[in-house]
Parts: C-alpha cells; structure tokens; sequence
C-alpha cells in the first residue's frame, strides 16, 4: 500500500476495508486487499476484469462474506450478513444494469421495496414531496409520476441513484456507471456526481475508463490480479501511468520459441459486422485472418464485442455485413451444427453458460459440439461405450481429476470442468480453435496445463484464436496480437515488443493507431 | 454407489405415497371413519382379476399421456395441452374410423396415423407460435385447450354426429366396423387358464402404450436427437453453441409431444367405446402432467405412477359401498403430486452433494498441491 495523500489522518474514514481475502473454490478473488475513502470523496476503483474490483464490492455491500479481514464504517466494524445490514449503515449500491420496473412511474420505482405506509395505505403523498425534495437538494431532476419506460437510459440511472438516496445511503457504489450513456450523459452524470459530493455523500465509483476516472475522482485505487496495488491522485497521474498500473509495470517476456505458422490461411474473417436489434454495430468491418499454426490473440476490455466475434464466428449470430471463410469454404451465416463439423472447435468464454451440462454425466458432457459422429455416434444410436472410452482418454490425457465417465459436470472443481471441455475441444483435433477466456477463474495449475495444451496444439498445426483478458495469457502464447475496442479491431501489435502501456492504451481507447499513424 | 443412488430416488416417490397415506388417515379421522378399514377395503377390492383388468385399462392411456409431457418437460417446454390434442385427435380418428372401410390391421394404422397427425398438428401451432412470436407455450397450449373443446363439440354436434334413431339423445360419431377395432387381451388370459370375468375387456393397446414407452426411451436417451433434446433442456446456451438450432428444437418437441398425445385416448376408442361421444373420457391430459412429475419423465417410473393412479380410481368405487367417501382418494392423489416434487427436491440435493463430497476426494491431492504452490509464492 501507498501513502495516502492528502488527507489528513485525524478524519476518519467513511469505509475502510482492512486485509480483506476472498477465496473460491479454485482461485482467490481479493489477497490481502486495502481500501480508504475518506467521507466525501468521489474514490475510483480501477482494475481489469478479473482484478477482484467486483467481488471486493459485493464484499463491501454485503453480497458476499470475506473470508478474512475487516469492514469499517465510519471507524466501526461491520459484519454484513447481506445487502439489508449493509443499507442499514448507510451503503447503497447503483447496479451497472438497472434495475427498474419499466412500467411503474418513477415514483413507484422508487418506494418499490421500502413504501411508506400510513396504516394499511401507501402514503405517496409524502414519498412524492420526499423524493421532489431529494432530487432538488442532490440536483436530481426527474419527474416522479412520468413511466420509467418514457425515461432516457441517463435518466433512468438518476431514478436508480435516488432509489438509493431514498433509503438513506450516505456511501454510494457505482458499478461501471458510464457503460451504457453516451457522452453527454456521462457529462449529466458527472455533474450529479458533483452535486452529492458537495452534499456530503461517499461515491465509490468504478470503472476502467481511465480519462473519466481521472476526471471525476478525488482518489484513485488500482487493483490487479485481486490485490490493490496502488492509491494514488489524479494530479499525480496520466492516463498512461495509470494504464501501466492496471496491467503491471512488466509483461512476460514471450518464451523464444520456434514460429510454427504457416502460410495455408485456415479462418479468415473479411470485414465482419454485427447489427444487434437496438441497430447499433456490436461488431464493425472486424477482418483478419489465421494460419496454420498460428495464435492470434485479441487483446480488449470484456464487452467490446468479444462475444459477438465468438458467436458470429461460429453461426450463433447473424452477421450482417462481410464473410467468414473456413479453408476455401465460406461459413458466414451456415448453422452452428455445419460450422461445428467442418472444424471449429469452440471453448467458450462462460463454460456454464455455453458449455456444460452440469448435471449430466461427464461423457454427455464430451460429446457436446462433437454429437455428430464417431465416437459418440453408432449410426442414428449414442455409442455409450465410444462416448466413456473417449471420456476416459480426455480425463487422462488432459489431467482431469475425475473418479470416472459417469459423475455429473457439476461435481468437479472450475478447473477441472474447464480442463474437460478444453481436452474435449483439442482432442477432437479441429482445423480451427476459438478459444474465448480459456483459463478464467481456474487455479494456477490448471491454467499451466490449459497454457501447455495451447502451445501443443499450435505446434501441430491448429490454427488458433485466443480471446482473453489475462495479457500475460495473451502475450505468452500469441504469435500476432489486435486489439478490439467498442466492436472494431483497433490495433495490430507485435507481443514481442508490446509494452504495458501501448496495450493499456489501446485497450482502454487512450491511444489508437489511426491516431499513432 | 449406483444403486445406492437408485434406492435413494425411489425413496422419494415412497415417501410422498406415505405421506399421502398419512393425510388421508387423518381427513378420514375428521369424518368419523377408520382409516384401516377403508385402505385395506380397497387392498382388497383391488386384488381380484377383474380389478386387475380395469386398473390396467385406466393406467395406460394414462401412461401415453404422461410420456406426451415428459417429451416436453426433457427440453424445458411445459405442454398443458395434451388434454385438447387428445380430444381433438380422439374425435377426428373415431370420424375417420367410422368412415372408411379397409381391411383389419390397415383401418387400425390408418386412424393411428390420423391420431398422430391430428395431435402433432395441433400441439404443433404452439411450438410456431413460441418460436414465431415469442408466446409461451403454457398460455397458447391453455388457449388451444379451450379451441379444441370448443371445436370438438361444434364438429361434432354439426358434422361429425351419426344421425340418431327415435328416442336416441346421444350425440355421437357412427359405430367403428370391426376391422377398426383393437383387439383385446382376454385371450391371453383365456391361454393361461384364467377366465375373463363376464363385462371385462382387457384392453389390447396397453401393448401399443408399452412399445411407445420403450420408443420414448430409445429416442430421447439413445439418438442423437433425443440428446440434443435434452441438452436443449439441460443448458439451451450451451446446446446452441453445439449445434442445436433452439426454435427447430422446440417445434421437433411440440410436434412430438402432440404425435405421443393424439394417442392417448385411441386405445379406449378402438377397444372399448368404439366411437366418439359426448361422454369421452376426460382429463387424461391433465392427470398425464401429474404422473410425469411423479415419474419424474422416466420410462418405468411413470409406468408404476400410471400403475398407482389406475389402483387408485379403481379401487376407490369400494369406498361408497362401505359408506365412505371416495373424495379421499382424490385427495390423496393430490397430495401425492405435491409432496413428490418436494421429495425429489430433496434427493436430489442430498444427491448432489454426496457426488460433489466424492469428486471432491478425488481432487483433494491437487487442492494439497495448489496450497502449497501458494504458500510457496506468496
């Protein structure tokens, strides 16, 4: 930990979170982690995805327990059993998708869950001079009877600030409050921002766009790999300087090794575009291509279109615009089913959301993406035995620790759910692996052996897309590197000469190569 | 570790049965009757050949019509329809049976394929609807309920009805000549030496309703559809990233629920009544829903819930004999539906846990390893 700055140390914080850990099963989510806001101040918290920023607010509004370490408020200990202890202290949370019930007028939406009373009646009279009177004291403007649906997306963040306010909190927690405004409602909200500060309350705000932290907080927390590495000022600090925080003063070097690419070009992608059904391009004119035996990394801060890449690539989404061409065959908008069977292999980024089973028996699970033919498959009848023998050879050959083909997924450990559907992928021997986050929250171990099987696989020949937020993932198995930002590819690096805060830079849209150029 | 696994899940169904036992004796202690002397009363009154017979001949339609849901509940579609799609299919093949004349076995699969087709057609608009317009199955399948009563009897009543006699007031379809109707099961009984009681029909298509139950097993637990089925239910994100196109999935499973459910009444229409009237059999579809859950979508477990329901109304008809109310068995019935669903709640989280607890054995050496990995960097 750093100094604090600034303050001076007679005031006492209005949250300090002393060593707080936080364990999974499988990885630790928060080591030893530190944080001070002193009432008052508007306190970023800054990190990739994965640094433990989330997790640490859970902890901090009572969704989650830490398993050692201390919460205090206001110099008293607290022990949040669930978010009602912690709104009871004063701490409110504004959720980063809003939770508000599209068909009630703002009022309602307001009281919703905490309605005044006068004897069996609900007294919106007084709520409705309450909430016009915290919307002018806080610079609030929203008309309390106007249906939320009618409302602006920036509008409706401010109905769930005053929700928040309404039911006393002091201390606010903002996740990721900017992703979904445009620019001049992050204007609007900064002002509002303003508006609470100089009216006492707390904000923990936290993002991971750097030139609106640097704007608009007081202080700034950096946090990486679960620990808080730094707290520092916005005077003290650049964009660049704090990029270079967020992603470590040092990349791993990219182990020398003997280029295995070759020039037979297995997936090339040709000015890839993804409509979604509000019209807005989720993907734009995205073109590359993968050889043989080669790795291309996409480098990106989660929600930049990673997801659509991975689902337009492999038939989920519809593209609208440009191809995909697998070998001399063109796929673009062909059924998952034929894109899975001419060789795509897919590991994909959430392994419960897309792919496992949970509660069936592990040989279903190693025949999900492969139920089309041998070995699962005896003419139109499931081989069951096929299907165990194959299962069996995934637990050995890939380190499963399994006791056998026929517990179900849900039984195993993240990490040895993730070495299955890894080991199921590459001993399928696919022309073309899409590899999305293939070592999220998985242990040390199992990220070394998924991390091995990559680099084998590459050496005899796969052509292989990496799609990660761990940048030493990234650049330690790449063989080229592009950076995806809001939906297009922004940038071509080479991982052997990247540093820290060209990659951060590109990432987090301080820099671009247009500009560079 | 298996069959530990098997006794343990059967324990639930056991349970709710006991339980059920259990609340009836004591809604039977509020009336003023022995609760002993009503359940042994229907022990016996079951146990005789000619209950057998009738339990069969309840529990198999029964059974059809648990496996038409259960084929919806394996992908996630929830198919309250059944009871409209039998009906429907019930009174088209009845009209079309009456209507045609073909030699023996082919009448008999020409008003299947009718049944089939009528029942798959319409359990099929509720799969277009859901993957058209996005309308949820429980409604359009209650809505199409409604239409399929509402048409029945206008067909019927205006098209389908067989020109009465004088004095006659039932509406009805024509009579089914003989080359359509199902034979029954009475020799079989006749080979073995047992005479078949005077008025007893053993009614032939419990064999039909016991292929059709082996057919659902093959085809949802041993192809590649009925997999793809089930993944769909299991994990729909995960069953698309495989391959599985969700919209065809779900109409493939409503056109198949609905072909299993036009079936469910044919057996009683071509082996007993041997024409559609007014006073068809009812809620078929209804109790199908609860015997799945009872079953739990499994091939035999739904057979002995079928088995169980048929005991029941069977040996219920004793009760007003001995002067107490045969509601009871309702009753029971009920309450057998909701405590097994709690009953398998509760297995399958013991269940769960027992497997984690295992796998966690199994993995206990790396978890070792990873700590002192840890320690050692840290």
């Amino acid at each position: 930990m750093e100094a604090m700055t600034g303050t001076g140390a007679a005031v006492t914080p209005a949250v300090e979170l002393v060593a707080i850990t936080k364990r999974f099963p499988g990885v630790i989510a928060n080591r030893d982690v530190h944080l001070r806001v002193m009432p008052g101040e508007v306190h970023a918290v800054v990190g990739e995805n994965g640094a433990g920023k989330s997790t640490l607010m859970k902890i901090l509004y009572g969704m989650q327990q830490p398993d050692e370490g201390a919460i205090l408020v206001d110099g008293t200990e607290q022990r949040f059993r669930s978010p009602k202890d912690a709104i009871d202290v004063g701490i409110g949370m504004v959720h980063q998708h809003f939770m508000l019930a599209d068909n009630l007028t703002v009022l309602e939406n307001v009281v919703l869950g905490s309605e005044p009373a006068k004897g069996f009646a609900l007294d919106f009279q007084s709520a409705r001079s309450d909430i016009v009177s915290l919307g002018e004291r806080y610079g609030l403007v929203v008309d309390p009877d106007v249906l939320v649906e009618e409302l602006a997306v920036g509008e409706r963040q401010r109905v769930e600030i005053l929700k928040v306010l309404y039911r006393g909190a002091r201390i606010l927690i903002l996740d990721e409050p900017t992703a979904v405004l445009v620019p001049q409602e992050v204007d609007e909200l900064f002002e509002n921002l303003r508006g609470l500060k100089s009216e006492g309350v707390t904000i923990i705000f936290i993002s991971h766009k750097l030139d609106e932290v640097l704007t608009i907080a007081d202080q700034i927390t950096v946090m990486r790999g679960g620990r808080t590495v730094a707290t520092v000022a916005p005077e003290e600090v650049d964009a660049h300087r704090l990029a270079e925080l967020m992603v470590g003063s040092e990349l791993p070097t990219p182990e020398i090794r003997e280029s295995t690419v070759t020039d037979v070009v297995e997936l090339d992608v040709d000015g890839l575009t993804v409509v979604n059904d509000e019209g807005r391009r989720v993907l734009d004119d995205v073109s590359f291509s993968i050889r043989r035996g080669e790795v291309l990394g996409i480098a990106g801060v989660e929600g930049n279109g990673q997801r659509e890449l991975v689902d337009a690539l492999v038939g989920i989404l519809r593209v609208s615009e440009g191809r995909v061409r697998l070998g001399d065959e063109d796929v673009t908008n062909r059924p998952t089913a034929q894109i899975r069977q001419l060789g795509v292999g897919l590991i994909p980024e959430d392994r419960h959301r897309q792919g496992l089973l949970l509660p069936s028996p592990l040989w279903e699970n190693a025949m999900l993406g492969h139920q089309f033919g041998s070995p699962f498959m005896n003419g139109v009848w499931v081989d069951r035995a096929g299907a165990r023998r194959r299962t069996r050879e995934i637990i050995e050959r890939f380190g499963v620790k399994a006791p056998g083909p026929d517990i179900p997924a849900v039984a195993l450990s993240g990490g040895n759910q993730q070495k299955l559907v890894v080991g199921r992928e590459m001993i399928a021997q696919p022309q073309v692996l899409i590899a999305a986050q293939p070592t999220r929250g998985i242990d040390v171990g199992a990220q070394a052996a998924v991390w091995e099987q990559i680099r084998v696989a590459r050496a005899a020949g796969m052509a292989i897309l990496l799609i990660s937020a761990d940048l030493e993932e990234l650049i330690g198995l790449s063989d080229s590197l592009k950076v995806i930002l809001r939906g297009r590819l922004v940038a071509t690096l080479d991982p052997r000469s990247v540093t820290p805060e060209e990659l951060g830079g590109y990432m987090t849209g301080v820099r671009s190569q247009e500009a560079d150029a | 570790m298996r069959w530990r696994t098997v006794a343990l899940r059967a324990l639930a169904p056991i349970t709710a049965v006991v339980f059920a036992l259990l609340v009836a004796s004591v809604a039977l202690v509020l009336v003023d009757r022995n609760p002993l002397t009503a359940f042994v009363e229907m022990a016996k009154f079951a146990a005789t050949l000619k209950s057998f017979i009738s339990i069969m001949n309840r529990a198999y339609p029964l059974y059809i019509s648990a496996i038409a849901v259960a084929i919806g509940f394996k992908m996630g579609l929830f198919n309250i329809g059944v009871e409209g799609q039998y009906l429907f299919a019930s009174l088209l093949a009845a009209w079309v049976a009456a209507s045609i004349a073909l030699p023996g076995p082919l009448h008999v699969l020409v008003v299947l394929l009718v049944a089939i087709v009528v029942g798959s057609a319409w359990s099929g608009i509720a799969g277009v609807l859901k993957v058209t317009r996005g309308v949820h199955e429980v409604i359009s399948t209650i809505m199409l309920n409604f239409i399929a009563f509402g048409l029945v009897s206008w067909l019927l009543a205006n098209f389908l009805r067989q020109e009465n006699q004088p004095g006659d007031l039932i509406i009805k379809t024509a009579e089914i000549p003989a080359s359509g109707r199902f034979p029954s099961l009475n020799p079989l009984l006749a080979a073995i030496g047992l005479e078949p009681p005077r008025g007893s029909t053993w009614q032939g298509f419990l064999v039909v309703a016991v292929l059709l139950g082996i057919g659902y097993y093959l085809l949802v637990w041993r192809t590649r559809f009925g997999y793809e089925l089930r993944a769909s239910g299991i994990n729909p994100g995960a069953a698309r990233a495989a391959g599985v196109d969700p919209n065809a999935m779900v109409v493939k499973t409503m056109l198949l629920s609905g072909a299993f459910a036009g079936l469910v009444a044919i057996g009683p229409l071509l082996g007993f009544f041997n024409r559609y009237t007014l006073d068809f059999p009812r809620q078929l579809g209804f109790i199908g829903i609860g015997i799945a859950l009872l079953g739990r979508n499994h091939p035999v477990g739904m057979f002995l819930g079928a088995v169980l329901w048929g005991f029941m109304d069977r040996s219920a008809q004793i009760l007003d004999l001995n002067d107490i109310p045969r509601e009871i068995v309702q009753i029971m019935q009920g309450v057998i539906v909701l405590a097994v669903v709690i009953a398998y709640e509760v297995v399958t989280r013991f269940v769960e846990r027992e497997q984690v607890r295992a796998a966690a054995a199994a993995t206990a050496i790396e978890a070792e390893q990873q700590e002192a990995e840890e320690a050692r960097t840290s």
